[in-house]
């Protein structure tokens, strides 16, 4: 075998995958040197969504950030809008109604339960699982029919405001979520039947795209694929924001970090989301769902017709947007792929001075070569599902 | 109000390097001299008491205008003591590098590279240091203050 070995002339070969590739579910491109099948090397070219969103929001009022932070991760878009949210409100020192926070949580919740259905039904449509892929589309279709019952809109949802939000529950809205949670359940058995024992699907994911906790914690890992290599940070747990401190729901942890361990995870998020989701139901008092500061929070439109100082209020707002004093601050909320950080940096005015995003998968996909360096060519592809990238939010 | 324990482990360490530390809105900062920000971060990572494993964000803020005229912001988490901290490293204009902290957390790479993409700041030290979001060949640095919003780049790629 050495002697035939030592004859043959092999040499390294680049191929190109992406920027607009089947597998790539996201605008990326890969740069892989192989030595037959096996990778040697990766590289990972990423901003072809790229479209200044920093720059964007530095030129808009406070409120009109909001609408573009949808398009961040644009699966689970009520988490970006509430994290915004709380991080203007962290800036402006106001808290708001309980009733909003609850409201919140079940936003954030939906979201996160649409993110994880896109990313298991993706995953296993790129391995040739095409039942899961629809099973899971299906009841993703159902949590955003929800969502639009919410806010009016499917994906990019603008629901939530600086002090409160854009409106309360709709009516039954309840029924609406026992249903459908029941719909998710029941398919959520089909898919784990179709794929957690599936032979093919575990041939593909296990031990692939393997971490150590140290290691994805010096990568700057967060979210499920952190989880998965044993690590329960979660900011839902660790820093609680809004009332998750009341919530009861368990982080799932996994033990190697391969491919495998964060489907699991995922799968375990799912069914979690949708408990906290009812027990914010069931907690949720009544009372209003937005701040009585008209600096901030703009008022009802017959208080604005019918007088002067909330005319002046409205006019303001809109005109010159809400003013933050000078400062700056940092708040994190637990995103769909992990954390999801804002940075603002107020002057005063009313507008940004600088509004950074803290993207989760910008840091996951950062560790792409190291996941993939030694494994096989075909081997990119579950480890990049199991990534979810997301080209709004890495790029911005 | 105390100074948290991060804050005042950093100042008695590095009396020198620390230009000024506050508090708003319960984040602990900590604003820094450049020249000093790979040993504060390997202490920052490596002091039993500190232990901030996590490097979750970097960026860049331009004050257009002030002396200084950089500020590269590091924000570190620490898993075990559940804490977090934002370094403020001042750059100036007239010398626009630092040291990169590849070398402390290896998540500074895809970060710093970003930084050098929209602002210009060069990470001394950094093992590939190229454009991330935009493409080589874009002129200027578009997330600084005096970049105009609306500012056309020149055509790349293949002419048709």
């Amino acid at each position: 075998m050495s002697e035939i070995s030592k004859d043959l002339h092999t040499e390294h070969m680049v191929i190109n995958m992406g920027p607009s590739h089947p597998v790539t579910h996201g605008t990326v491109k890969f740069l892989a040197t192989l030595d037959g099948e096996t990778i040697v090397d990766l590289d990972v070219e990423i901003g072809y969504l790229h479209r200044g969103f920093e720059k964007m929001c530095e030129n808009s009022t406070w409120q009109q950030v909001i609408p573009y932070t949808d398009r961040l991760n644009y699966v689970s878009p009520l988490i970006n809008n509430t994290g915004y949210a709380l991080a203007v409100e962290k800036l402006l020192g106001i808290d708001v109604p309980e009733r909003c926070k609850y409201l919140r949580v079940i936003a954030c919740e939906l979201s996160r339960l649409s993110d994880h259905l896109t990313n298991v039904a993706a995953a296993g449509l790129e391995l040739g699982a095409f039942t899961a892929f629809l099973y899971f589309v299906e009841a993703r279709e159902l949590v955003w029919d929800l969502i639009e019952s919410l806010c009016g809109a499917r994906v990019t949802v603008n629901y939530v405001r600086i002090g409160g939000l854009k409106n309360d529950l709709p009516e039954r809205f309840e029924e609406k979520v026992r249903h459908v949670f029941k719909e998710v359940r029941r398919l959520w058995v089909d898919v784990d039947k179709l794929l957690t024992k599936n032979r093919i699907f575990i041939d593909r994911v296990r031990g692939v795209g393997a971490i150590s906790a140290e290691e994805a914690i010096a990568y700057g890992f967060t979210g499920p694929c952190l989880r998965a290599c044993g690590v329960p940070y979660d900011v839902r747990k660790a820093q609680p924001y809004l009332v998750y401190d009341r919530m009861d729901f368990e982080v799932p942890i996994g033990e190697t970090g391969d491919n495998y361990d964060k489907y699991l995870v995922r799968m375990e998020e799912i069914q979690q989301s949708m408990r906290i989701v009812e027990q914010a139901l069931a907690q949720m008092p009544d009372g209003p769902i937005n701040v009585r500061l008209p600096q901030v929070r703009m008022e009802p439109k017959e208080k604005i017709y019918s007088r002067i100082d909330s005319l002046i209020y409205h006019f303001k707002t809109v005109v010159e947007g809400i003013k933050p004093p000078p400062g700056e601050v940092y708040l994190a909320v637990e995103g769909g792929n992990g954390e999801l950080g804002f940075y603002l940096v107020s002057d005063g005015s009313g507008k940004p001075y600088k509004c950074r995003v803290r993207p989760p998968c910008f840091a996951l996909t950062a560790a792409m070569p190291r996941l993939v360096k030694g494994r096989l060519l075909a081997d990119i592809v579950p480890t990049f599902d199991m990534i979810n990238m997301i080209g709004g939010e890495c790029d911005r | 109000m105390d100074a948290s324990v991060t804050l005042k482990k950093l100042t008695e360490k590095f009396p020198d390097a620390i230009v000024g530390t506050h508090n708003y809105r319960g984040d602990d900062t900590a604003i820094v001299k450049k020249e000093k920000i790979r040993d504060i971060c390997l202490f920052l990572r490596d002091d039993p008491d500190l232990l901030y494993n996590f490097m979750m964000d970097l960026t860049v803020v331009d004050y257009l205008g002030r002396d200084p005229r950089f500020e590269v912001v590091y924000h570190l988490y620490s898993l075990p003591h559940n804490r977090r901290v934002r370094i403020k490293a001042l750059v100036p204009e007239s010398d626009l590098t630092i040291d990169s902290v590849v070398s402390v957390w290896v998540a500074a790479d895809w970060f710093e590279r970003e930084a050098y993409d929209m602002y210009g700041v060069v990470f001394a030290g950094h093992p590939n240091l190229r454009r991330i979001l935009l493409y080589e060949g874009f002129e200027g640095h578009p997330l600084r203050k005096d970049y105009p919003l609306k500012k056309r780049q020149p055509l790349i790629g293949p002419v048709n």
